[in-house]
């Protein structure tokens, strides 16, 4: 795919091993990337990703094995080190100062300057210019707050700042997670021209079919061991899904058919300004039901509205047939609602708590007797939600916080669950997370539906919302504006229904 | 699946080394390894009388520390408590002197703490202005309005029943009773009770807690009035130890009853801390104050040695936190 020089790797990880206590974070893991090359770490949760990225970038030393730069063994004892050596990083959380402009944070550390110490901001702003110019950025301006800036933007700004300190390898920390289709599509670009100027990447990310858009060599680890290598186009999504889990997995959508029963809940006529417009949708007992829909089609303003957060203004909504006034979390929960929201970082979790205290935060009326919390059941349910679960931890009194970031989801998943919930809102219940925990997640939802809960689920995955619903409902601009049965939701229908009908789909999914 | 779920098996060993690790265990080894190590140096540190001295002097600052770490754990902060003492110390100690009924000396420090820390609460928790100026602004207003009301009249002749202080329980002095029941309670309510981990998780991620059914504001609110509460019982316990109430306010109390929490291992950032720690901080402090005379060190230093403790306190905290963080602690 890439000319690949014949010299030797930019970069060039060998046996690296890493342990922290109690933990072998990393075993023998080895990894190249060349020059204009894309290389990609594709592992679990919790395989090891971002530790080697950490060792690479210098934020944690090896305990053993080497790091070669252009053939030469190299020891990073800071980031600093690194970034020197060439290596520059972007995390999924982008380091920006939001008070500052593009050209001051691309430059920060290291301005140009004038006689006596002071920046020049002149040369500053030319050479901001023209590195927005060399990319060809040209929405986007040197002098822009950075506070003001769309997510693809802020991404762009480290991206510069990275080129800024001659950055001959880029790590990637899952740079799509939180863009829309149209900023990957520019993200994929300016990855295509830093390949062409000879730039390493190293790529992470959970979406497989990215991998095989821009990725040459896919690297995959699995529990902090490496598992393997290939060419990009020698593979497949089969192939590397196996090498992940370590065992085929046979159907990624395991939804089978349980017995649906009455309706749970019955909306009529909601309204909430602004994004929810006259919205009336039934689900019932044992039912999934897709809430398909583009970014900004106000599914998770509706879900908002269901839960309470921000009561409906106009409407009415029937629990099991009881009318009911929802118009507060408090209240939805009370009546047998669970709602994981779409940001489970800032929204799910309490960090600082331990996993046994967040699995029970949601329950905690329950679990009590005489306004004391009956701990000895507090602690069966975690544990029991830790099996469950597979949530990795070496105890329910672990602080949440400590956990990798597919455990904390499962926490926080879970917690719902130990409340008994009748109707479950799932808001992108698997974004962000790795296969195997993917799939788990969509076998616990069979298994719920099994048991007789209503369950809504909002994806932006159409094979997931095809895959999982047993009934799906497509909004747009506020409003629900097609439905189908499990045999009639087909892409091509609930795509055209999602863009609206005089649009035809770009991209099938 | 890959994932391999670990569930109790490491548990109660794990949780006894961490109960040995904990704030509090280091904060009972440090008051009984310093009154060891203290009393070697100097006997009478450890007379009974001393020890007595240093209890019922300070357990008001303890009392007072309780509701402070509720606030701290909460997410806030308080800064006003100690004017407030000294306003209900005086709004107390006139009843007194006006003929009130004891009752009603005694009960009017509560309700009127309650009054005034639930306003502030409001304040904090539905106008969401931050803590420490909602305080700060209350920490003027009753310092300057004592002083202006009472032109700085001393309060004396109190009548022998208001003396709540002297009276005792099967031996035990009254301050020591409150002092101890109060930690005892407010720790049962924080620790096993659904609205003592409501304060964690405001504290902890208000965001996640209000999705969770908890609601932030009002446990805001209760966290301030059961702080005011416990100011008020701070407040029975200081004033009726006193002959003669000053009608000012006890300069730097706050910080003092501040510092009890955070070395009582409160994380000033909220949603993480017990009232036992606290409580054992508080009487730490009293006894270093008390120790630095017994070793013949200026008293001077106090101050010096109490920063000294807030410093040492909250860097050890930091350091714990960045060695997780390098342990793979996700922000």
């Amino acid at each position: 795919m890439s000319a690949a020089p014949s010299t030797a790797p930019l970069l060039d990880v060998r046996n690296v091993e890493k342990t922290f206590p109690g933990v072998r974070a990393l075993t023998g893991v080895s990894f190249d990337v060349r020059a204009g090359e894309v290389h990609a770490l594709l592992g679990e949760n919790g395989a090891g990703k971002s530790t080697l990225i950490k060792i690479v970038s210098g934020v944690y030393q090896p305990d053993a094995g080497e790091i070669l730069i252009d053939g030469r063994a190299t020891r990073f004892a800071s980031p600093e080190d690194a970034k020197r050596a060439g290596v520059a990083t972007i995390y999924q959380e982008l380091l920006l100062f939001p008070e500052l402009t593009v050209a001051e944070n691309i430059f920060l550390g290291h301005a140009p300057r004038a006689g006596g110490g002071r920046i020049d901001w002149r040369v500053m702003r030319a050479k901001a210019e023209a590195l927005l110019a060399s990319l060809e950025i040209n929405d986007l301006a040197a002098d822009q707050i950075v506070g003001a800036l769309s997510v693809g933007h802020r991404q762009r700004v480290e991206i510069l700042r990275a080129l800024s300190h001659d950055a001959r390898i880029l790590i990637m920390d899952e740079p799509t997670a939180a863009l829309t289709e149209g900023d990957v599509t520019r993200l994929f670009d300016i990855v295509g021209r830093l390949k062409a100027r000879g730039v390493g990447i190293v790529y992470i990310s959970h979406r497989l079919d990215e991998l095989f858009e821009i990725a040459d060599r896919v690297t995959v680890l699995r529990d902090g061991a490496y598992v393997g290598s290939r060419q990009v186009a020698d593979t497949n999504a089969a192939e590397l899904v196996q090498m992940m889990v370590g065992r085929r997995i046979e159907n990624l959508f395991p939804k089978f058919a349980v017995p649906i029963g009455g309706p749970v809940l019955e909306a009529r006529g909601l309204v909430c300004h602004p994004m929810t417009k006259d919205v009336s949708l039934t689900v019932r007992a044992g039912e999934i039901v897709g809430l398909a829909g583009l970014v900004g089609s106000g599914r998770s303003e509706l879900a908002q509205v269901l839960f309470g957060i921000t009561p409906a203004e106009h409407g009415d909504i029937q629990l099991a047939g009881k009318a009911v006034q929802i118009d507060s979390p408090e209240r939805a929960r009370a009546r047998g609602i669970a709602y994981v929201p779409e940001d489970r970082g800032v929204q799910g979790l309490v960090r600082p708590m331990s996993v046994l205290h967040n699995f029970s935060l949601a329950a905690l009326g329950a679990l009590s007797r005489l306004g004391f919390i009956d701990r000895a059941a507090e602690r069966r349910m975690a544990e029991a939600g830790v099996q469950r679960f597979s949530v990795k931890t070496s105890s329910v009194d672990e602080v949440a916080g400590r956990l990798s970031g597919g455990n904390q989801q499962k926490i926080v998943l879970g917690k719902w669950l130990a409340n008994n919930p009748k109707l479950l809102i799932l808001d992108e219940p698997t974004r962000g997370i790795d296969v195997g925990a993917k799939a788990e997640i969509h076998r616990l939802m069979c298994e719920l539906a099994g048991e007789g809960v209503a369950i809504l689920m909002i994806s932006s995955e159409l094979p997931e919302v095809l895959g999982m619903s047993d009934r799906v409902l497509v909004m747009r601009e506020g409003r629900l504006v097609a439905e189908f049965d499990r045999e009639h939701a087909t892409s091509e229908a609930v795509g055209a229904a999602m863009m609206g009908s005089d649009a035809t789909m770009e991209r099938a999914a | 699946m890959s994932a391999i779920p670990i569930t109790s098996a490491a548990g109660p060993r794990g949780g006894v080394l961490r109960r040995f690790a904990s704030q509090e265990a280091l904060l009972a080894v440090a008051v009984i390894g310093l009154a060891v190590i203290v009393g070697f140096v100097n006997p009478r540190f450890l007379a009974y009388r001393n020890l007595a001295d240093i209890l019922l002097g300070n357990a008001y600052i303890a009392i007072a520390a309780i509701g402070m770490s509720m606030v701290i754990v909460s997410g806030n902060i308080d800064i006003s408590v100690g004017a407030l003492i000294g306003v209900l110390a005086t709004v107390s100690g006139s009843l007194a002197v006006a003929g009130a009924p004891t009752a009603v000396t005694w009960l009017a420090p509560l309700v009127l703490g309650v009054a005034v820390m639930a306003a502030q609460g409001v304040v904090v928790a539905y106008l969401r202005i931050p803590a420490i100026v909602v305080t700060l602004g209350m920490l003027s207003i009753l310092k300057g309005g004592l002083i202006s009301v009472t032109g700085g009249k001393w309060i004396t002749d109190l009548p022998q029943s208001f003396h709540l202080a002297d009276l005792n329980v099967l031996g035990v002095p009254m301050p020591v009773v409150i002092m101890v029941a109060a930690t005892v309670l407010a720790a049962l309510r924080m620790r096993y009770s659904p609205s003592g981990r409501a304060v964690y998780a405001t504290g902890g991620n208000a965001e996640a807690a209000r999705l969770c059914g908890v609601n932030p504001q009002r446990t805001v609110v209760m966290v301030f009035a059961i702080h005011g509460l416990f100011a008020g019982l701070a407040t029975l316990v200081y004033a009726t130890q006193l002959r003669v109430i000053q009608s000012t306010t006890p300069s730097g109390l706050e910080l003092t009853i501040i510092t009890a929490s955070v070395v009582g291992g409160v994380s000033i950032l909220g949603g993480v801390g017990t009232v036992v720690g606290s409580t054992l901080a508080a009487i730490l402090i009293a006894e270093i104050t008390s120790a630095l005379v017994f070793i013949n060190v200026s008293p001077y230093w106090t101050d010096a040695l109490r920063g000294g403790l807030i410093l040492v306190t909250v860097i050890a905290d930091i350091l714990r936190r960045q060695r997780r963080a390098a342990r793979g602690w996700k922000k």
